[in-house]
């Protein structure tokens, strides 16, 4: 079989895994901040928190596009876990060296320039500072970029933390605490891997990214089946034009943020992976938010209430377009470059030199 | 949502050999001095630049050798297009004719046809304008009402077109007529015909534009007479060649490219002491751009698949048209310079330039409001 078609086989079946256990209880119950042991059991079992680990290290050995199009699929079921963070923190990991993972994990979303200080105690190694917004990072095993004494980026990886920190949310309910890292021993180190090199922040917006694209998609696919199934004025909603040009136009956005969440899938973890980033963050989390937009607007008041579906999307959306740099702070990346090149070197910078 | 086929596409080494060519070709005319790139884009007209490219072998790359062709993909095709545009050359004269009169020759036109105009097309030597629009028909297209009837081994055609870009400058235009009953679904009855514009029977009136160009027209026909094998396609079967050539003149990079000058103009200008506002709308319109960009490629790939790309057409057009409307928007308040033609700098001139077509982005080709109930269809909504 080509590589393809097993993806395609993997795709379909993680899709069918999370529609039968992603229910609207279990994301009601993870509203409620509880951990879903349940659920995380179901996709450990299925092999995908090392999908980026090669299968000599005993992981499914996805390529980067391919796990970067599975995490859409992940967000489109709203998966109230850090699935995406432990893919990403494993193939960190073991790309510097170490063991695969066990249980849940995530990354230190650390700002280029900001390091997170390491200290070398008698026998142990210790990290300082304090970083904000970890993605479950009062439950999972957490991955850090940090800066020697001798200016070498390390990886470090730490357990979860023992003292539950105060617990920050974001606005679809999934944890996001402040880490206070005050002299924590972390459980191993080493010298970072060239994947690490891009900074914690763009792997988080890749997979930002991603995940809404899923969610966009959902929305949209909500709207379009409530469209054509509410009727007023004697007809389906879906007939009238105006409701028809909103769709249209957050179809277009849909497939705009689409086209920018591909560019990342070829230039994932190379040296380039920091602008095609950028220019997908930037896209996508303006798209979230007009999608987001028009799926409530169609649904009126029903969608406007927790007993419908289309918050624990909405609401991710509204989250997700914030985390690891927004629109704003990569379009400034991107605007950046672009003055100091200039005028003519935007054309080779798009389409290729 | 599987309505959308846009698939990532990378370029084929030959695309990649195209663009390398005509980039030297492009910087060599810029060399001549002998166009301002931010007043130029596909509205241009300039018959010399039009026959070097042909020489060069940058028009009608897709059709067989035999017709002038050099029997390239589709995506070479769009690689050409896109980096003219880009680089803000005069292409505007051979460009309906390659675009879409061009295509439609070649799929429907009688051998004569073919062989006649095909070849002078891809020397860039010949030109073309689209007679759709009527004054009783604009996005209702099936209303129109000029009439063509049968006179032997000839068509006789009378009535009136109207908005013909460039008519009073091309050698034909494909008219489209009214041959029979429209039928129950208003599609039936109309035939398209190659109209030789220098014959008589056809007269043509200029339409000055708000910026006070010329550019589009009337076009009446008074018994104007046609021989049948210039005739495009069957008897009755316009509607659905114009609907498929309406793909073609709507997927390009033409959509969001219109004032991609501008915007060169605007980074140039911004580049030596920018501010994070400025920064930030820059970055914010290039990562547009970017996917544009990749979204026209991959209508383009459709094309060379052989699929009809007309939903993604729609939809390319709609999201890239609204991008172009922005630039401007955009620019005057980044930069507070009053727009001018007397200005004699770069950006103010190039605003000056947009701001007075920016309307008819949306418009021509198709409004905004008609590829929005198209690309609603295309969701399963009507
Ligand atoms: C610069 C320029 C160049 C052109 N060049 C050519 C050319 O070379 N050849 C050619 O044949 N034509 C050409 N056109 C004409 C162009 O195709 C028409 O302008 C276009 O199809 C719209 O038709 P109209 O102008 O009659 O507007 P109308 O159809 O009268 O529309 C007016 C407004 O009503 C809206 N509207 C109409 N119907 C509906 C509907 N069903 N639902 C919602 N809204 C609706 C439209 O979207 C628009 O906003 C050109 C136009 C421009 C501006």
């Amino acid at each position: 079989m080509e590589s393809n078609e097993v993806f395609a086989i993997l795709r379909d079946q993680t899709d069918r895994l999370l529609a039968e256990h992603v229910t609207r209880e279990a994301l009601a119950a993870a509203d409620r901040g509880a951990w879903p042991a349940a659920l995380w059991n179901v996709v450990a079992e299925a092999g995908l928190p090392h999908a980026l680990v090669p299968e000599s290290a005993g992981g499914a050995g996805l390529a980067p596009a391919e796990a970067l199009l599975l995490l859409r699929r992940v967000g489109y079921h709203a998966l109230p876990l850090p699935l995406g963070e432990t893919m990403l923190a494993n193939a960190l990991w073991v790309a510097a060296g170490g063991a695969p993972i066990a249980g849940p994990a995530t990354l230190a979303p650390t700002l280029p320039g900001v390091m997170v200080g390491m200290a070398r105690e008698a026998d142990r190694v210790t990290l300082h500072g304090t970083i904000a917004a970890v993605p479950w990072g009062d439950s999972a095993s957490l991955v850090v970029l940090a800066q020697g004494g001798d200016n070498a980026l390390h990886l470090a990886l730490l357990p979860p933390p023992a003292t539950a920190p105060v617990l920050t949310r974001n606005l679809a309910g999934e944890p996001r605490p402040t880490l206070i890292l005050d002299g924590a021993p972390v459980t191993e180190i080493r010298p970072a891997p060239a994947l690490a090199k891009s900074g914690m922040l763009a792997l988080g917006a890749a997979l930002r990214a991603q995940q809404m694209i899923g969610a966009m998609e959902h929305a949209l696919d909500f709207a379009l089946a409530y469209a054509n199934e509410r009727q007023q004025f004697g007809r389906p909603i879906g007939k009238f034009q105006a409701v028809q040009h909103m769709l249209a136009e957050a179809a277009g956005q849909f497939a705009a943020a689409t086209a920018a969440a591909d560019g990342i899938l070829t230039a994932f973890g190379d040296e380039e992976a920091v602008f095609a980033v950028a220019l997908a963050k930037a896209r996508v989390g303006e798209a979230a938010g007009k999608v987001a937009e028009v799926a409530h607007q169609v649904h009126g008041a029903m969608g406007f209430t927790q007993e419908h579906t289309l918050h624990f999307l909405t609401r991710r959306l509204w989250s997700w377009r914030d985390e690891f740099g927004n629109e704003a702070e990569w379009q400034r990346l991107i605007g950046r470059r672009v003055l100091a090149a200039g005028g003519a070197a935007l054309w080779p910078m798009l389409a290729g030199a | 949502m599987h309505a959308f086929r846009f698939d990532a596409i990378d370029l084929p080494p030959e695309a990649l050999a195209a663009r390398r060519r005509i980039r030297e070709f492009l910087t060599s005319e810029q060399k001549r001095r002998d166009f301002v790139s931010y007043r130029n884009s596909w509205n241009s007209f300039d018959p010399e630049f039009s026959r070097r490219a042909g020489a060069a072998g940058f028009i009608g790359v897709t059709w067989p050798r035999e017709y002038g062709g050099a029997a390239q993909s589709s995506l070479v095709r769009f690689v050409i297009t896109a980096e003219m545009l880009a680089a803000g050359a005069p292409c505007g004269a051979h460009w309906i004719a390659d675009r879409q009169s061009g295509p439609q020759i070649l799929r429907n036109g009688s051998a004569r046809a073919r062989r006649d105009i095909l070849p002078r097309i891809a020397a860039g030597e010949c030109y073309f304008a689209i007679g759709m629009s009527e004054p009783g028909s604009g996005s209702d297209l099936a209303a129109v009402r000029t009439s063509a009837v049968r006179d032997g081994e000839e068509w006789r055609i009378n009535g009136q077109k109207i908005w013909t870009s460039n008519a009073h400058r091309a050698h034909y235009l494909i008219a489209l007529t009214r041959t029979g009953e429209a039928g129950p679904d208003r599609h039936g009855g109309l035939t398209q015909f190659i109209v030789d514009l220098s014959r008589p029977g056809v007269t043509v009136r200029p339409i000055r534009n708000l910026a006070g160009g010329h550019e589009f027209n009337e076009v009446f026909f008074d018994d104007y007479r046609v021989a049948d094998d210039m005739r495009v396609g069957g008897v009755g079967e316009g509607w659905r060649m114009v609907t498929s050539e309406l793909a073609f003149e709507r997927s390009g990079p033409d959509r969001f490219l219109s004032d991609y000058r501008l915007l060169v103009e605007m980074i140039e200008h911004l580049r030596e002491n920018p501010d994070p506002r400025q920064e930030i709308a820059v970055g914010r319109l290039v990562a547009h751009l970017a996917a544009l960009l990749r979204m026209s490629t991959a209508v383009a790939g459709l094309l060379e698949r052989g699929e009809n790309p007309a939903l993604e057409a729609a939809l390319v057009k709609d999201v890239g048209t609204a991008f172009e409307r922005e630039i401007p928007e955009i620019a005057r308040l980044l930069v507070p310079v009053l727009p001018s033609f007397e200005a004699g700098e770069p950006f103010a001139e190039a605003l000056a330039q947009v701001m007075l077509h920016a309307p008819s982005f949306t418009l021509r080709g198709g409004t905004r409001e008609i590829l929005r109930g198209m690309i609603a269809r295309g969701l399963g909504l009507r």
